[in-house]
């Protein structure tokens, strides 16, 4: 028998009692809090005790249970709803209390929080009047509850004040040994602090206040889709809305610059992380910080907030030496050439910076040396030596990158500076055998050299202090806060700021004369120095965090340098800086299931994207429908050409010219007049819904969430047409004729709607609607007011302008022919699937190559193509995709089943490729 | 819900006279007056005092191992089970899967109440599943049908329709 335990975990302090009290032999193991001990759990469950038949219990009470059991104490009906009571009621309690006290440092709460569940066990003890919650003697549940609770009722800042009986029974637990030596193993004298390590794993508890996620088996659960009931009260509200008008609200279209923070505003100051200068950006870069950015502070100034939106070059640093060498140009010449690249392709992205600046300027230079003697006179930098390879050759030291050798470990004999490719150990560059420089093939010499180091350990305290409140105030996302937190939980250690390097911004000290700052310290400090070039009173928002709330757009490997290095950085300058409120972060783009990669040319470049003749209104739009928020996500030619044709074109284009046309076929272009009926109000209603919902996730940030929220009310729209079908009731006698006009009046007005809800994702195509429809310019400010407000901007009697189609379908064979151009069909030589597997064999026996699919056999059977058979594998999975699209879009049945049809006939061609009988083979199963 | 679960537990056990329940807070937790002393509360306890008075102690297992796997699984089914969310779903099923792998019942190859309480739990779950996700989790699935065909356990709930015959092929992606 076999005890698993880790430190730390309070469900460990009952099982390690348990044992004690019952004195049942059985070993004990301390592991990880993340070792997954029971085969058969896919989330590590600690405590486990491996039983003697070999199997695995792995809830806590009844390992207790147990172990009393063994003992010869078996446990009464009382004593088994003891831990039933435990296991239900109060563990639920106990978490969110641990949770409060341990990581939000709010030890006080923590009694409101217990306050129930303390009360019932007074109750309980008082009326029962026994030293025992079951009677004269200690059972299992004295002992489970003891332990439960001795984290928190041991810690001297919760007082159980009149709750006698409570105390006396716990302070009789508490005093065994038994107790004491559990407690000490797993608390390791820290008291709650012995927790945190444990606590920050833990899913954070839901208080039973704000339950955001609904049990899936307690109702039956509401599909997205059902229809949403809309109230009398709400349709009267919204029909009251409609009818007050515009307001004369600020022109947010008016930027004055410099833009300075305005007393009484909300001062938003907005990052988008610097892109690296010596490569091209491609789709996931753009989609990850500038093009996200560039959304959401569109959004903030039609919120008539007052934003500064700064971004530029990270123009610094080894990579960009490398550059400079492969195309025979000097440093700065290659940052002057890229940087002219980046910003063409944000320009043609419509990425509307306030100031889109560099880092290899002298504001740069003169910010990151002030920051550096502030952290000098206060102490947060350390000396120490390093060892590194210089080429003595070359008269440098040699970047990670710039050596390769020997792996150590494997063998390999290209292993890289610090990374082996074969076996992918990271390897310190002065462990290679035989180094080689990368670039004359010499042989590099060890060599110390004096660095200096930022003493993140010593400016730890004073992060964390900063951290709680900005993650617990901001809208920090959830990939941001889990990165900083297991960045604090594996301890931070010192951080080298300084390189031997030539480009970079020289050290001002005089003992480091000949090296730059490290890039990572000073690429974050060009956020800064932008904002200098932008205008002399930058202090105005880098000094002043009362008043500026600063967000940082990124992506997640961008996290820690951000969330830690940077602002320890500021902190440790204390110069008042303005540091971080909000940390946006996405998680990664994939390219069709592959990643970006311009070395082997897979994927879509930015300045690649304008040749492909998409609108880059539509680009935008695809890449913030699968904006990587909250997990990855992939860009698919067929994905894009499908939710062009199905969303833009038929959803939200040919609603909004639907409406457009109608004012202009049978009202002479001027919108009539409109008598709200119920039914109007009600639409009225549940787009003015959809506009809060679309509020409240850009308020929070949730950019491809709200987009939904267009295209529903488009869809709402769309329905609405159908269901009233102007275009025979204007045909009709007068009240019929009425009832078109108001039907067209509404729609036509949701057309406007729609075209401000759509500027931060698509500027042209708003401004296009806009044009047509002739709409006043105030109507962009007064929507997206307060929880948004849908008023009717366009009156009866407003002439509005000449009416076009805003979309244009993508054809299957122009996808097909950009899919090829931009590589992402799958390498010729393997179809998409058995390419993981041959690289899991790879993986495991490097030595051999597997061997391709025995061609031979293959073409022996008649008409048999193996090549033909791998492109319509390809073309299967695809129609099958677009089938099932169309099918979860319920879409006409008529197009359903033609793409069907296409479909069963590729099937069919492909059966023959392989070589087998064209009869319906079984299907394949749905990936899942 | 629970109350019926508790009434159909009766009369599996062939109890003769139906107990009266009545529940507190707003979890709605069962609670059984006891002539012979104070009340008992909360499922699991209830249930297991119903297998005590049917005179039935093997159904909470026959050895001291076996009586903790079946405790386990009661205390699995309240506090994990109940309530829980989509994303935990796809989790529980998966490991359920996995465990019931290589047994017929829960403990092993013995019926006990942590197949009935299992059984209920995941009801909610398997009524949603499509005919591929049921295939997915082939083992639970064949226990579940295994389990709502026990000889004399007429449930409250529903049968669920499980297809003998695999309709998609086991190839993996």
């Amino acid at each position: 028998m076999k005890l698993f335990v880790s430190e730390g975990n309070p469900h460990c302090l009952k099982v390690l009692a348990a044992l004690q009290v019952s004195g049942v032999q059985c070993d004990v193991q301390y592991v990880n809090h993340d070792e997954r001990v029971v085969p058969f759990l896919s989330r590590p469950a600690l405590p486990a005790l491996l039983l003697p038949s070999g199997l695995h219990l792995f809830s806590s009470n009844a390992i207790c249970r147990y172990l009393f059991e063994v003992s010869g104490q078996d446990c009464s009906e009382l004593c088994g709803q003891w831990l039933e009571w435990e296991a239900t009621d109060l563990q639920p309690v106990l978490l969110q209390a641990l949770h409060t006290a341990v990581l939000q440092g709010k030890g006080s709460e923590v009694s409101q929080v217990l306050k129930g569940s303390l009360n019932h066990l007074e109750q309980s003890l008082s009326k029962g009047n026994t030293p025992y919650l079951t009677g004269d003697a200690v059972s299992v549940a004295d002992v489970v509850l003891w332990a439960a609770l001795y984290p928190v009722l041991s810690d001297s800042s919760l007082a159980l004040d009149e709750r006698k009986c409570v105390k006396t029974w716990f302070d009789r637990g508490a005093a065994t040994q038994s107790l004491q030596s559990a407690a000490q193993k797993v608390l390791q004298g820290k008291g709650l602090q012995g927790m945190k390590n444990y606590m920050q794993r833990q899913p954070a508890p839901q208080s039973s206040q704000c339950r955001d996620t609904q049990p899936c088996n307690s109702s039956p659960a509401e599909g997205e889709e059902s229809e949403r009931l809309v109230s009398e009260e709400e349709m009267a509200a919204a029909a009251l809305t409609w009818s007050t008008g515009l307001s004369d609200g600020p022109s947010a279209t008016n930027r004055q610059h410099p833009i300075l923070p305005k007393e009484g505003k909300r001062n938003l100051l907005v990052t988008s992380a610097l892109p690296y200068v010596n490569n091209v950006p491609h789709l996931g870069n753009i989609i990850g910080c500038v093009l996200s950015t560039d959304v959401f502070c569109r959004y903030g100034r039609l919120r008539d907030w007052n934003v500064l939106f700064v971004c530029g070059t990270d123009e610094y640093g080894t990579a960009t030496e490398n550059k400079a060498r492969e195309e025979g140009l000097t440093p700065q010449e290659i940052c002057d050439k890229y940087h002219a690249i980046h910003a063409s392709i944000y320009k043609w992205f419509q990425i509307d910076f306030d100031y889109f600046g560099r880092t290899t300027t002298v504001k740069q230079k003169e910010i990151a040396q002030n920051i550096f003697w502030r952290l000098h006179e206060h102490g947060f930098l350390v000396e120490d030596t390093v060892e590194q390879l210089r080429c003595e050759n070359c008269q440098r030291f040699l970047a990670d990158r710039f050596v390769e050798g020997i792996c150590p470990r494997c063998n390999y004999p290209e292993a890289r500076g610090d990374q082996c490719d074969k076996c992918g150990h990271l390897i310190n560059a002065v462990e290679l055998r035989e180094p080689q420089c990368k670039v004359c093939r010499q042989t590099p010499v060890i060599r110390s050299s004096k660095h200096l180091f930022l003493d993140l350990p010593k400016l730890e305290s004073q992060l964390e202090l900063w951290l709680n409140k900005s993650t617990s105030t901001g809208d920090w996302t959830a990939n941001a806060k889990q990165i900083t937190r297991s960045w604090l939980r594996d301890g931070l250690k010192p951080r080298c700021i300084t390189r031997d390097l030539q480009w970079g911004i020289p050290v001002p000290h005089p003992d480091f004369k000949e090296k730059v700052f490290y890039v990572w310290f000073d690429a974050p400090i060009g956020y800064l120095s932008i904002t200098a070039n932008y205008t002399d009173k930058w202090e105005k928002w880098w000094k002043n965090p009362d008043q500026v709330e600063l967000y940082n757009f990124m992506a997640k490997d961008n996290v820690p340098f951000h969330s830690v290095v940077f602002p320890c950085s500021l902190l440790g300058a204390q110069d008042n800086y303005t540091l971080v409120s909000h940390l946006v972060a996405t998680e990664y783009l994939n390219y069709e299931d592959t990643k970006f990669s311009k070395s082997r040319g897979v994927g879509v470049f930015g300045d690649m994207a304008k040749d492909t003749g998409i609108p880059s209104d539509v680009w935008r739009f695809y890449l913030l429908y699968v904006r990587p928020e909250g997990q990855d996500s992939a860009f698919s030619w067929t994905d894009m050409a499908t939710k062009n044709n199905s969303e833009l074109l038929n959803n939200l284009g040919n609603f909004i010219n639907r409406a457009g046309m109608f004012v202009t076929k049978f009202f002479d272009g001027c919108v009539p007049a409109m008598d709200l009926q119920q039914e109007d109000k009600k639409l009225l209603a549940l787009v003015g819904w959809e506009l809060q919902r679309y509020i409240q996730l850009m308020d929070k940030v949730k950019i491809r969430d709200a987009l939904k929220h267009i295209l529903n009310i488009s869809r709402h729209g769309n329905q609405y047409i159908q269901v009233n079908e102007p275009w025979k009731k204007i045909k009709g006698g007068d009240t019929e004729r009425q009832r078109a006009g108001t039907v067209t009046g509404v729609s036509v007005n949701i057309a406007c709607l729609l075209s401000v809800m759509l500027f931060p994702y698509m500027p042209t195509v708003s401004q296009t609607i806009r044009d047509q429809l002739n709409a006043p310019e105030s109507c962009m400010s007064t929507m997206l007011q307060g929880t948004g407000t849908f008023v009717c901007t366009l009156c009866t009697g407003h002439r509005i302008g000449a009416v076009s189609p805003l979309f244009q379908k993508l054809e299957v064979d122009q996808i097909e022919a950009l899919k090829k151009r931009f590589g992402g069909q799958q390498p010729e030589d393997e179809p998409p699937q058995k390419k993981s597997t041959a690289q899991k064999a790879a993986g495991t026996q490097p030595a051999t190559v597997p061997a391709p699919v025995a061609p031979a056999e293959v073409a022996a059977v008649n008409g048999v193509d193996p090549e033909k058979a791998k492109q319509l594998t390809q073309a299967v999975a695809e129609q099958g995709e677009k089938v099932r699209t169309l099918k979860a879009q319920k879409a006409e049945k008529a197009v359903v089943t033609a793409e069907v049809a296409i479909l069963l006939d590729l099937k069919k061609q492909l059966a023959l490729a392989e070589g087998k009988s064209p009869e319906p083979a079984p299907q394949k199963g749905k990936k899942k | 819900m629970a109350l019926r679960e508790l009434s159909s537990l009766e009369k599996y056990l062939g109890l003769k006279k139906p107990n009266k329940y009545s529940t507190q807070g707003d979890k709605k937790i069962p609670v059984l007056q006891n002539n012979n002393g104070p009340p008992l509360v909360g499922l699991v306890t209830i249930a297991c005092h119903l297998v005590k008075e049917a005179k039935r102690p093997e159904l909470l297992g026959d050895s001291a191992e076996s009586r903790a796997v079946v405790q386990q699984w009661l205390e699995h089914r309240v506090t994990k089970l109940d309530g829980c969310t989509k994303e935990d779903m796809k989790t529980i099923l998966k490991d359920l899967n996995l465990y019931l792998q290589d047994k017929v019942y829960l403990a092993g190859n013995q019926f006990t109440l942590a197949d009935v309480f299992i059984y209920c739990g995941v009801h909610p779950l398997i009524v949603d599943l499509a005919v591929q996700e049921k295939e997915q989790y082939v083992n639970v699935t064949r226990w579940f049908d295994h389990i709502q065909h026990h000889l004399g356990l007429k449930h409250h709930l529903p049968p669920v329709v499980v297809l003998r015959n695999r309709i998609y092929t086991s190839r993996h992606h």
